[in-house]
This record gives structure tokens, sequence and C-alpha cells, in this order.
């Protein structure tokens, strides 16, 4: 960058400087400012991302790291490979189901705290937000580790507890059927937290007036809740949606911890698979399939704009 | 549902007669304009929400107090027969928790650091000062902002290993010193600041750095307050990028340590694994709960954990 020569933004100014001077030094300035962020950002960011898609195009594995560009190019390969590969297909149904049950529910469940909050309770506001926002400032590890202490199947607390209402609850983590609700309630309890806060901004700006308007018209609280509530948060509900839902197609730690992907391949994940055709030394099949999640996260997160950004 | 509430009285009576049963139809007919009577309801289901978020950590924390016998008992008694300290005293004597707490540490706040300085400068050139090139950048950084860490962990990896720092310390700290969240909150936090500051200093003499490093950035100590908290706690939380490179026990993060013991030959060993979850959740709870405005009010800012 030719600015970097051009000296210190610190150095001595002078205080009568022509309006050319000072625009070239403002630039200048800028230029430095941005340096350091930009140089690192290229390097470890913007960088991986392009090499990524590169490099699934490639047959790297992991005896080539020392001499990545003396690979092999094998065009789509890793691609028409992934089509055929029935494991991706079960970790792409199962993040798909995760997303599908998880995002919902978990927007669901924090959009009734945060309308339980903002219905007028005076008292514990602040004790409620710190508790419902306390899951998710926790490692997702640590939570995983103790959701699976909660789901054993005999000395488990859930069970116990299923046991005194007459419930003999399944063995949840080993079962094909059980394994994935269990990730998905699991991640629904830790992450409704943030959702609470954004949704809590996104009713401050629903007018009050227009709740007391349309409760003299006769509207009941559904009514309102249906007519008013729902449309003035649709920004807010979109762009919560997007952000779970980001989250939620990467969901990795979870199985990793609580079921290693089991029992048989029920909860492996897309981003887990990755993960284990990376341990294998898979590198470039690791990065194609890493490119599909990216890409469908993109166009899921366009589609999502569109279908409820323009419905005005 | 809780939405039969508001704080206005008038409102709640009124919405209280055409909807709700017979009991709250009785009260809006005597007049009774008081708290609305679904209060107490909205009360009940928050607290019976809060039982079951707090419940685990609480499951957790008793559970790292007992021995492996009440562990394993069925039924499990609700409080600890014979509490003992002897799975923190293993988290010590066995393994290496001080290390791995360091080593935790050490990488977030060099990360934190990072990202304080080299978001609050870029984000300032994008907010205040004019440059060609501007929108590219900003729309650069932005564009980022949704790039999962799959997508990039595997050329990273191939970069630190020709880099030669798989297993060290800069290979966990380099790949996360500039992240594109900091840069969005910085510049939006400047934004807000008035020009005629920069103006006036201007005029005074002062050089650009001088401006931003004693007048502009010290405005902006509750969005630094803000990004270095959550900056902390991504990265004392972050799992996928340490558990790829932290490839022997000297470098592992708590995350990483706990969730290796978790899968191998400790699987079955909850006593440990409940106090290792509490060495990594009890920091960070504690922080929290001293600075929980500044977590608010990035969300809040940003809507972005």
């Amino acid at each position: 960058m030719a600015a970097v020569t051009a000296g210190s933004p610190s150095g001595p100014s002078t205080s009568r400087r022509s309006p050319d001077r000072g625009r070239r030094r403002e630039v200048v300035a800028a230029y430095l400012f941005a340096l350091p962020f930009l140089a690192l950002f290229l390097v470890f960011t913007i960088g991986p991302v392009i090499a990524s898609f590169l490099m699934s195009f490639t047959d790297l594995r992991s005896a080539d790291v020392r001499s990545p560009l003396a690979v092999g190019l094998i065009g789509l390969e890793n691609y028409s490979k992934l089509l055929s590969d029935e494991t991706f297909h079960k970790a792409a149904f199962n993040t798909g189901y995760f997303v599908v049950i998880g995002v919902p529910l978990t927007m669901g469940l924090a959009l009734a705290v945060a309308v339980a909050l903002d219905s007028g309770i005076t008292r514990m506001r602040t004790f409620f937000r710190v508790g419902y926002y306390l899951p998710v400032v926790t490692s997702i590890v640590a939570v995983a580790v103790v959701w699976r202490f909660l789901l054993q199947p005999d000395s488990g607390i859930v069970n116990t507890l299923l046991g005194y209402v007459g419930i003999d609850g399944p063995s949840w983590l080993r079962s094909t059927t059980w394994a994935m609700p269990s990730l998905i309630v699991m991640s629904a309890w830790r992450n409704m937290g943030s959702l609470v806060i954004i949704f809590l901004a996104g009713l401050q700006v629903v007018p009050k007036e227009m709740h007391e308007a349309a409760a003299i018209d006769g509207a009941g609280a559904w009514a309102r809740f249906r007519r008013i509530t729902l449309p003035m948060m649709r920004p807010t509900l979109l762009f919560g949606g997007v952000v779970t839902m980001i989250g939620y197609l990467q969901f990795f730690e979870e199985p990793f911890v609580m079921t290693r992907g089991g029992p048989l391949d029920s909860t492996l994940s897309t981003a887990y698979y990755t993960y284990n055709q990376f341990g294998f030394g898979n590198y470039s099949y690791a990065a194609a399939m890493a490119y599909v999640l990216f890409v469908v996260i993109a166009l899921v997160t366009a589609l999502q704009f569109k279908l409820l950004g323009s419905k005005d | 549902m809780t939405t039969s509430t508001r704080p206005e009285p008038a409102t709640a009576t009124v919405a209280a007669t055409d909807h709700a049963g017979p009991r709250r139809r009785r009260r809006a007919a005597t007049g009774n304009v008081g708290e609305p009577r679904a209060i107490p309801w909205v009360y009940a289901v928050l607290i019976g929400g809060l039982v079951l978020l707090v419940g685990p950590f609480l499951w957790m924390l008793l559970g790292s107090f007992r021995p492996d016998r009440e562990l394993k008992q069925v039924p499990p008694a609700w409080l600890p027969e014979n509490p003992t300290l002897d799975n923190y005293r293993t988290l010590f004597t066995d393994l290496d928790f001080p290390t791995y707490f360091v080593n935790s540490t050490v990488v977030a706040v060099a990360i934190t650091m990072g990202n304080l300085i080299f978001c609050s400068m870029l984000g300032y050139a994008l907010a205040k000062l004019h440059f060609p090139g501007k929108r590219a950048i900003f729309g650069l950084v932005l564009g980022t902002l949704m790039v999962p860490g799959v997508v990039t962990f595997v050329p990273l990896f191939v970069l630190v290993s020709n880099l030669g720092m798989v297993n060290t310390f800069p290979g966990l700290i380099f790949p996360f010193l500039a992240g594109p969240f900091g840069v969005f909150l910085m510049r939006q936090f400047f934004q807000s600041l008035p020009d005629e500051l920069i103006h006036a200093a201007r005029v005074d003499g002062a050089g650009e750095w001088r401006i931003f490093r004693s007048i502009m950035l010290p405005l902006c100590k509750p969005a630094l307050a803000t990004l270095g908290i959550l900056t902390f706690l991504a990265s004392w939380n972050n799992f996928l990028w340490p558990l790829v490179v932290a490839q022997s026990e000297e470098r592992y993060t708590l995350p990483v340590a706990l969730a290796i013991y978790a899968i191998g030959e400790n699987s079955s060993d909850y006593g440990l694994l409940m106090a290792g979850s509490v060495a990594i959740v009890l920091p960070v709870l504690l922080v929290f709960l001293v600075l929980q405005k500044h977590f608010v009010r990035g969300i809040a800012m940003t809507g972005i954990k």
C-alpha cells in the first residue's frame, strides 16, 4: 500500500495548512488506521474464504499440507461425490431437521417470554432478563456436558422427574428417535435468551396507543397480538430468525459432546461431518462440504429477507 | 396467553370484559381497576421458566460436590448426602486444569485487546474520515459477518501449518485478532459522535492520530466495554478452532479439555465433568452478573451475541 510510506499521522502537524493538504493527510491517516485490521483480515479471513472455494476443486489431502499449490485439479469431483455420499445426505437431513424444528421453537419461546416481560410487570424485570440470558453466555461445551448428565437414562434428573408423574423416560441420547429432539430442546434452552433481548427491543417500537385504540374498538388480546404486535415486529422477527438460523445451520458442539453424532448418525450435522472429513485428512472434500453449507446459509438468508422483508 | 395484560389498567379491563372468563368479567363489571388480574399468571409463568433455565446450572453445581457413588444412585438424592471436594481436587491433581485456565485466559485477553485496537481504528476511519475505497472496505468486512467458521477452518489450518503455528498461542490467537463484528459495532458508535469535535481539534492543530486517541476514543468507552466483553466471551467459549489447533494438552483451552474428557475415557466420570463445567461457567457467570448492562446493550445495539 502506497500510503504506508507517506508519513505517520501522529507526526507534528502545522496549524496553517491548506485545505488540499489537509485532505491528503486525512486520506493517508485513514489508510494507516485501516491497515492493521485489513492486513490481518485479508490473511486470516478473506484469504481462507477464497482458498476454501479453490481448494474444493482440488484433491488436497492432509499429506499435501506443506505443498498446497502442487495439488491436482479435479474439477467438480468433490461436489459430485457429495451427491452420492449417503452419510452427507443423512447429515444434511439432520441439519435441516434441527433448523426446521429448532428455529421456530426457539423463536416462539423467546417471543412468549419477551411479551410476558413487556406486559406490565414491574418487579424483578432485570432479574428475569438476566436469568433468561444466563445460558447464552455459558460455553456450549459445558452446557452440553451438563445436559448429558441431566438426560442420563436411570440416574438423570429428567427421567427421575418424569418418573414422579408416571412416565418411563427413554434413554434420550441413545435413541435414534429421541437424540435429535433432545439436542433441539437443549439448543432452544440455551439460545432463547438472546432472542428475548432482541424481541424486547422490538416490542418497544409497537405504539401503546395502537393497542389502546384497538382495545376500545373491542379487539381481544390475541387479536391485538396477531394484528398489531406481530406485523409491527416483522423486522425484528426477521432479524432474530436469520441470526438464529445461521447459528443453527452450523451446529456442531452439541452432537460432538453429547452423542458423537450417533446413534447411527442420527445426530450427525453437516458441520460435524465436515470436521470428521477434515479429521480423516480429506481436506478438499471437507472444503467442498463447507462451501455447500455456506451457499445454503447465504441462500436461505436471502430468501428469508425476500419473504418477510417486503410484504407491506 | 400472556399478552392479555398491559400496563394501563383501563386497557386491561376493557380487554378482560370481552375476552376472558367469568372471573375477570366480574372484576371488570365491579369496576375494580387495579393491577390487571392476569399479572400473577405472568409472574408464575416467568418464574416457572426461570426455574427451568437456572435449574440445570444448580444441578451441575450440586453434582460437582457429589461422590461417584451418589452420582450413579437411582433415584438421585436432591442434595449431596456426603458432599466432597474430591472432584475439584482431581481437576488439579490428575488433570491440568490450571494450565487450561491460563491458556483460555491468555488467548481470550489477546484476542480482546487486538479487536479493541484494530476494530476501533478501522471503525473510526470508516465513520469519520473520507478516503477512496471506504464503501468497498465496509462492504467487504460486513459481507464476512455471516461466513461460518467451518468454511474457513480447513484453509486456515493449512496456512497456520505452513507458518509453523499449529499447537502454539499465535495459532490460537491470530485468526481472531481482527473480527468484522467489532468494526461494525465501533463504526456505529463513532457515527453517533459529532463531527465538530474533529473539526475543532484540526483547527487547533492536532494530528489525526491524536484526535483519534485523545479525543474520540475516550468517548467510546461504553462501546469499547461492550465489544471487549462480547469478544472475551466469544473467545472464552470458542471451540472448533482451538479443537483443531491445540493438539497437545499444554495448549488445550478449557472447552477443548472438557470436551475431550467428556468423550474420552472419563466420559462417565460425571463428578469430574461437572466440576470442570463449573470451572468454565463460573468466571463467565460472575463477569456477566457484574457487567450485565453491557451485554444487554451489545445485543440491543447489534443483535449478535
